[in-house]
């Protein structure tokens, strides 16, 4: 997994509550058995205005000129301005994945669905929780100023605004200790691989209807 | 071994059995005790997984992962594979097994999955076997789900497994890797809350119904960070299946794991299902599981209470399944929303869904309906559809009724009480189990624009085709739904049926 220590970014809205994750990567483009290539159709029912396909070359689609993230002063963004229940819906980790590969690299709302939430870490992504008031005043500050950028600082825990002025953000401890290192947790697990044998050990003695009965 | 019935212990009976240990425990507080391998001090958890389901949508990606790490499953025999959200529900293409899916991609996602299942030695339940079906439907119906397991999936509805007692949620694919290759998940405690529906049911309100109704009381991020067990009489009286479609919906209302305490109901469900342990197993697991309940006084985070008695068939009007509201009554107005994020959600849906504030629910007209999905193909879902159906013809405006069922399983037995035969002279399509028009990865869809009613569990925009337009109901409403046009209350069909 790729690290995040610091990174600063232009900022660029997603102004709805209860984005789902069929909304971030409609279920067209889950056919793929790659993680990477869903850029081009982040928000596809929104940033086009036709029906994508999979395969299809999105620079020959219509672009829906009044979806935000198509104006001239959001492109480039790498931080998305979320609004409350961010990323609700199905587990599909493809949701990330598009973020990732359409080059953001945090985003930050008042809540995320969970399943969304722990997948976005596990890809190098930092969704930020900010009370809503700090989302709301992010939100007028950005549609004030084009170029409006945001810096994070994951070590520090700090959103730092372009005036200088800093949030601070929570984030669990293992998480930021494996975002900030991009390391790959199944090898922090393997680690424990003892205990896991001793406890299935055990398991396999109380329950043993658990084990072997599919085959 | 006393009867099954005497084994049903009250609380202070368990205590004397030794089994309740220190505090007061929530269900949810037990299976996790019992699955804690370790707790770090960075105050995350490795939790051991005792089931892992896996699909063709979400599995690919971490069996490459696996490969270019070097891995191999930590354990096979707790994985059991099934191909269901590509696979058509068209009997013609399904005849042709996997070579014959005419979409390219999907097929190559359907032998992917056949690939990895087969270099790995898994246990996986092919395109047309007799054990295939939806993922969350064939897991109970085999007993490969157990009362007091864990359970994981890359898919969202691996809620529905909560409803034997166990723990179930669904995972990323990176999460499905990190199981395949640990056989635990590092995770956080989630709170406890409580969801009790008191009361009584009346006639023609189903589980569909209630979930729907919690869905709308707490929203859809209502239950984020909870573990939500259901409880009280209305759910005491449900069946497994009616408890699988309630807990199938909580991460709907944003919680990721749902469940419903062991009782009797659980037990004569489970027992004798093929992978279900037999002889003196069954009766040490039994023994076991009769402890999967929330002590009495444990300590919820938050409770929510609702009543069996007031719940009306429910209607969903808007694209979350929170915009939902009794069939008798109007699609909302936001001008009456004082909150203007939720009132801008009101207008945006309202536009999407081509409705008008104040319109009653009843005169919503359908262009298609769709009965099936992890949340409503099981066999008592197709008998209630089937019930209304029965003698009655399709409206002609509605260009299509399908009925899905979610397993080979629950379609023989349907064709075994000519359930089928009802639906084919209502005019309703009978197809293969499959997700189908739940998510439209196959080739059922809506058309921009339409009408559906549906039995799953999201109507999102686009959800069930580009542009397409859901509203979820019970399976009875939707069979209603067909045969009037538009959406009616049942329970008046119902009574003139008597």
């Amino acid at each position: 997994m790729k690290a995040f220590t610091q990174h600063k970014g232009v900022a660029a809205p997603m102004d709805r509550a209860n984005v789902d994750t069929d909304l971030i990567i409609p279920k067209q483009f889950l056919k793929s058995i790659k993680r990477t290539g869903f850029g081009p159709n982040l928000f596809d029912e929104l940033r086009y205005l036709d029906e994508g396909q999979p395969g299809q070359d999105c620079s020959q689609r219509p672009v829906n000129p009044e979806f935000p993230l198509n104006f001239p002063r959001y492109q480039g963004a790498s931080v998305l301005l979320a609004r409350k229940n961010f990323g609700c819906g199905s587990s599909r980790e493809h949701a990330p994945w598009a973020l990732d590969d359409h080059g953001f690299r945090a985003v930050i709302a008042p809540s995320f669905a969970d399943i969304f939430f722990n997948n976005c870490f596990k890809n190098g992504l930092l969704p930020i929780v900010l009370d809503e008031d700090t989302v709301e005043q992010l939100f007028q500050e950005m549609y004030a100023e084009e170029g409006y950028a945001l810096t994070i600082d994951l070590e520090k825990q700090l959103v730092i605004k372009p005036n200088g002025e800093t949030i601070a953000f929570e984030v669990d401890e293992f998480r930021k200790h494996c975002l900030l290192n991009g390391l790959d947790d199944i090898g922090l697990t393997l680690e424990d691989a003892d205990e896991i044998r001793a406890y299935e050990a055990k398991r396999r003695e109380q329950a043993p209807w658990l084990f072997d009965a599919v085959k | 071994m006393p009867p099954l019935d005497s084994r049903m212990l009250s609380i202070e009976e368990m205590g004397l059995m030794g089994h309740q240990e220190h505090t007061k425990q929530t269900l949810y507080d037990k299976l996790w005790q019992d699955h804690l391998v370790k707790s770090r001090e960075d105050g995350t958890a490795l939790i051991y997984i005792d089931r892992h389901l896996i699909h063709e949508v979400t599995s690919p990606q971490a069996f490459e992962g696996l490969r270019l790490a070097g891995r191999k499953p930590w354990r096979t025999d707790s994985i059991v594979g099934t191909p269901d959200h590509n696979v058509a529900s068209d009997s013609e293409e399904r005849a042709g097994g996997v070579a014959g899916i005419r979409d390219e991609i999907s097929r190559i996602q359907v032998q992917t999955l056949d690939e990895n299942c087969k270099d790995f030695g898994i246990v996986e339940f092919g395109i047309n076997d007799p054990g295939q079906g939806i993922v969350h439907v064939i897991g109970p119906e085999t007993g490969a789900t157990l009362p007091g397991m864990t359970v994981v999936c890359g898919d969202s509805h691996t809620s529905t497994h909560g409803a034997l007692g166990a723990l179930a949620h669904g995972i990323g694919t990176s999460e499905v890797e990190h199981v395949m290759a640990t056989q635990c998940l590092i995770q956080k405690k989630m709170k406890n809350m409580l969801v009790r529906v008191d009361g009584e049911l009346g006639p023609g309100v189903t589980a569909k119904d209630v979930v729907l109704a919690i869905i709308g009381k707490i929203g859809t991020a209502g239950g984020t960070g909870y573990a939500i067990e259901f409880g009280g009489e209305v759910i005491r009286k449900l069946s497994m299946e009616g408890r699988m479609t309630i807990c199938n919906m909580a991460i709907e209302a944003g919680a990721r794991a749902g469940m419903v305490a062991v009782d009797q109901i659980t037990l004569d469900y489970v027992k004798g299902k093929p992978y279900a342990p037999k002889g003196e197993q069954w009766d040490k697991a039994v023994e076991s599981w009769s402890r999967l309940h929330s002590d009495d006084g444990a300590h919820f985070d938050a409770i929510v209470e609702l009543r069996g008695e007031e719940i009306e068939p429910q209607v969903s009007w808007g694209t979350s399944p929170e915009m939902v509201a009794p069939v008798s009554a109007l699609v909302p107005d936001p001008a009456a929303e004082s909150d203007s994020t939720r009132k801008a959600g009101i207008e945006r849906a309202l536009e999407y869904m081509g409705l008008n504030a104040g319109q009653k629910i009843t005169d919503i007209n359908l262009d298609r309906v769709f009965i099936g999905s992890c949340t409503n193909s099981r066999i008592e879902d197709l008998r209630a559809a089937a019930a209304v159906a029965k003698g009655h013809k399709k409206a002609d405006s509605v260009k299509q009724v399908l009925v899905v069922p979610g397993s080979q399983s629950v379609k023989a037995q349907a064709e075994k009480e000519g359930l089928d035969k009802v639906f084919i002279e209502a005019g309703f399509e009978w197809r293969e189990p499959s997700c189908s028009m739940c998510l439209a990865m196959n080739a059922d869809k809506l058309g921009a624009g339409e009408h559906c009613a549906s039995t799953s569990n999201r109507n999102f925009e686009g959800r069930q085709g580009y542009g397409g337009r859901t509203h979820l109901v019970s399976p009875s409403m939707a069979a209603a739904a067909a045969i009037a046009g538009h959406f009616v209350d049942v329970r008046e069909m119902q009574k003139e049926a008597l």
